[in-house]
């Protein structure tokens, strides 16, 4: 702990220690980039319409992506619309109605516990209770259900922090003027904290698009364009890993690896985007 | 009247936050319904320290996945954590404005980067690098911990930035005020008192290092032998689940419930650290 | 709907037969779910895919998971047909099963490798690290990886009993949890050896070479197998509950077919009606 344990001067120890953070933090950043442009440098050539548009053939070999492509985005759609509701009134309820006591500190112990349990727990889970108890099958229902619970703790932790972000005076305000506590929810707390709840939202869209572990075992890994939520789905990140580590065909996997990334890359603008327009339709 | 109708929105609030929260009840019954037959049959400690494991032949001990798993979240965080820290040092401190600009963005995105992505990246560079340079069979422990310390450094960075950026600014304007140098005002002052910050950030890392299942299962190489070095495979809790589930039916199935309810155990244990860690710092 | 939609589709005969097991109609109307082995999926897939040129309507879904795990789901009803890889086992005699094919196992490993025959004690001490090095099997000096498959896996338990007469592989293997994850590592390792179905360890365009060991002096071929010389190879199984209807009785017949065997053969598989029963 003594800060002249060297023997520089500590201007000197100073430039050491900058130019060694700064190479350390630049190179970090340089393998963190580079893993995406080699990716995408592989991946964009094989792009086409094509590669869009047809159902993966020959396991994935030939053909295009466009069975996962629909499955990702019904597995996702249904985990976010599932999760949104129950997820916002957890954090209405621990935000604005909880008095501390042993309910409140079960529920937000529950909420950060369940947001640390392994995807693979909740795919064990997902497998054991909709695919098998519950009947469901290997399908997107099971898939989006499981995703659910997953994304729950993302929604119902960023919820409750922009709830809690909402100053006490817009509160006060909706009651002085005779508002209810529901009439000061969602005439005053609402609008404000939507921002922040958006961005909880994006981010489980995000968390949902890559996992792999729980979906391969509750969507399943059928090529077949899902025709209902009832019918299996194999996702683009399942897609993608089955691909690359059977090693079925490297060009299609760093194509559906870079769709992948592009995805994520649009929702996050997206996403961006939507909240700049919810932040000045809130004010 | 009014009185009623402002009770209905809670009562649908507390309903939904019930049912989130069942859904931890609901994962824990089932995987310790599913899994603790087996423990009991084999016995606890017998499954816990049993050096073996062959379903085939009856013999279900996990003891080295267990070695496995921390083996490679240890290495995962010696190499993770203070490249991670450094990075937010560099971010919050050092970085000029443009450069914070487009960083931040950046790690944010990678943050939502696929697993399998970095897992695929790990088998085509680290695995053949580490088969040239260092010997062995490439798919190792260092394969894992690297894959999996590149993984978990958009967490660590993210939330260590926030913790760092949220200090008051007399602590570094008090600290420069005393003939201290950048750099020992950063060592002596703001890493200190933001510790519980990063500390809550080491420990949220080092959770979804050890929740990380097909990133590595691609780069670990999976046997079930406890290692002897840095360079031999190893196979962790997680991938023992993912690559046998399929395989898997009656006992051995249960065995890998039971393989669950031990790494539920562990991730409990860290989530109880972390929540007991965050709700010091918040005192 | 969905039923009537079926029905219009199913020929008469199969129609028949299904309005006798109308409560299973709730079942039959989800499209029929193959599921089990990855060793035997890639197979299945291409047969479902010529399936649904000829039968548009019939929708087929494959998974993976397991042979296992296939055979589970057959008895849960997740699936309406499992794949094996491997015989059932006594607890599951209550389904029935139709060999489709044959499949050979090959040993293989990288084509620098000088190594290009193994006799089956060798491969026993490879695998129980009696033998870690090449030159002791005439190789290059240089430590032996060896690369196995998951327990349950069917491809697993058919090298065990058909080479290894029992004996454990041993817990130092690597384990890979597919024959295409095995046959990608041996490309890219020296050092690896590994045990794959042969339509995978002959070489395709697209795909890093590997080289197929001979066993005892005699080479995994197609022949071979015919002829009777090279006897590592296992059935591959579809396993279902009961009398199929429907699609799932179509596709079945449709791999058993002169049109399906020869699609099994182009792949590289030993059709069951060219004379090699078990």
């Amino acid at each position: 702990m003594k800060s002249t344990r060297l023997s520089l001067s500590p201007r000197a120890a100073e430039r050491v220690i900058k130019v060694f953070v700064w190479a350390v933090a630049l190179s970090i950043m340089a393998v963190l980039v580079s893993i995406v442009v080699f990716i995408l440098y592989k991946g964009l050539p094989v792009i086409n319409a094509g590669f869009l548009t047809e159902i993966p053939r020959r396991m994935g070999r030939e053909g295009g992506i466009a069975s996962p492509i629909v499955g990702t985005l019904l597995v996702t759609a249904l985990a976010v619309l599932l999760a949104t509701p129950f997820g916002m009134g957890t954090a209405f309820y621990l935000a604005e109605y909880t008095r501390d006591g042993a309910v409140t500190r079960i529920i937000r112990f529950s909420a950060e516990s369940l947001a640390g349990i392994p995807s693979i727990v909740y795919g064990l889970f997902g497998f054991i209770f909709f695919v098998m108890y519950l009947n469901l099958g290997w399908s997107v229902l099971s898939g989006g259900l499981t995703l659910a619970v997953m994304i729950l703790p993302t929604i119902i932790r960023t919820s409750e922090e922009a709830v809690r972000s909402v100053p006490t005076i817009y509160r006060e305000v909706s009651f002085s003027l005779g508002g209810t506590k529901w009439q000061t929810i969602r005439g005053a707390v609402f609008p404000s904290a939507v921002r922040g709840i958006a961005n909880g939202i994006i981010l489980s869209i995000g968390r949902s698009v890559a996992e792999t572990a729980a979906v391969v075992l509750t969507a399943g890994s059928a090529l077949r364009m899902p025709d209902g939520v009832f019918a299996p789905a194999r996702t683009m990140a399942v897609h993608f890993y089955i691909l690359a580590s059977e090693g079925i065909s490297m060009d299609n996997a760093y194509g559906t690896a870079a769709v992948l990334i592009i995805l994520i890359f649009l929702i996050n603008i997206a996403a961006n985007m939507l909240i700049d327009r919810l932040a000045t339709k809130g004010r | 009247m009014r009185k009623l109708k402002g009770d209905l929105p809670e009562r649908l609030f507390f309903a939904l936050a019930l049912s989130s929260i069942s859904a931890l009840a609901l994962i824990t019954a089932f995987i310790f319904i599913k899994g603790a037959p087996l423990i009991a049959k084999v016995g606890l400690f017998d499954f816990i320290f049993g050096m073996d494991w062959a379903p085939g032949q009856g013999k279900y001990g996990v003891f080295p996945m267990i070695i496995g798993s921390v083996s490679v979240t240890a290495g995962a965080a010696v190499i993770g954590v203070p490249a991670g820290i450094c990075c937010s040092v560099f971010l919050t401190e050092f970085a000029p404005v443009k450069m914070r600009n487009i960083f931040r963005p950046a790690i944010q995105l990678l943050a939502g980067i696929p697993s399998v992505v970095y897992g695929f990246w790990g088998l085509l560079f680290v695995v053949p690098a580490i088969r040239a340079y260092l010997g062995g069979p490439g798919l190792s422990i260092l394969a894992g911990s690297v894959i999996l310390a590149i993984m978990i450094l958009p967490t660590v960075i993210s939330i260590s930035e926030v913790s760092l950026l949220a200090l008051p600014r007399q602590y570094k304007e008090g600290a420069l005020a005393l003939g201290m140098t950048h750099w020992q005002a950063i060592r002596s002052v703001q890493l200190p008192a933001a510790k519980s910050g990063i500390v809550a950030a080491v420990i949220l890392g080092i959770g979804r290092a050890v929740g990380e299942t097909m990133a590595v299962i691609m780069v670990l190489g999976n046997s079930v032998a406890v290692p002897s070095s840095l360079l031999d495979p190893v196979r962790t809790l997680t991938t023992n689940i993912g690559i046998e589930m399929g395989y898997a039916s009656e006992e051995h199935r249960q065995a890998l419930f039971a393989t669950g309810i031990v790494l539920f155990v562990i991730i409990m244990a860290l989530n109880i650290s972390a929540q007991y860690v965050v709700r010091r710092k918040t005192k | 709907m969905a039923c009537k939609r079926r029905l219009r589709f199913i020929r008469a005969a199969t129609a028949a037969a299904f309005a006798l097991c109308l409560p299973s109609c709730a079942k039959a109307e989800k499209s029929v779910v193959v599921a089990g082995s990855t060793s035997v999926q890639p197979y299945v897939e291409i047969l479902a895919e010529e399936f649904s040129r000829l039968y548009p309507e019939g929708a087929i879904d494959i998974q993976g998971g397991g042979s296992s795990a296939g055979i589970t789901a057959v008895e849960s009803g997740a699936a309406g047909i499992g794949m094996s890889s491997r015989e059932l086992s006594e607890k599951e005699s209550g389904l029935q099963s139709i060999v489709i094919a044959k499949d050979a196992l090959a040993l293989i490993v990288h084509p620098n490798n000088p190594v290009n025959n193994l006799t089956g004690a060798q491969v026993r001490d490879i695998y129980t690290r009696k033998i870690t090095d090449w030159s002791e099997v005439g190789g290059a000096k240089g430590k032996i990886h060896v690369i196995s498959r998951e327990e349950g896996s069917g491809t697993r338990a058919a090298f065990e009993e058909l080479v290894m007469n029992g004996e454990a592989v041993t817990a130092r293997a690597i384990i890979q949890n597919s024959n295409g994850a095995v046959r990608q590592l041996v490309s890219d390792d020296p050092g690896a050896v590994g045990f794959v179905s042969l339509g995978l360890a002959e070489n395709q365009t697209g795909l890093k070479p590997v080289k197929a060991l001979s066993l005892d002096g005699v080479p995994p071929t197609r022949e071979s197998v015919l002829n009777g010389e090279y006897t590592l190879y296992r059935p591959f199984l579809l396993v279902t509950d009961g009398e199929l209807t429907g699609t799932a009785a179509l596709f079945v017949e449709f791999a058993l077919s002169e049109a399906g065997q020869r699609i099994l053969t182009e792949e590289g598989l030993i059709s069951y009606y060219s004379g090699v029963r078990g």
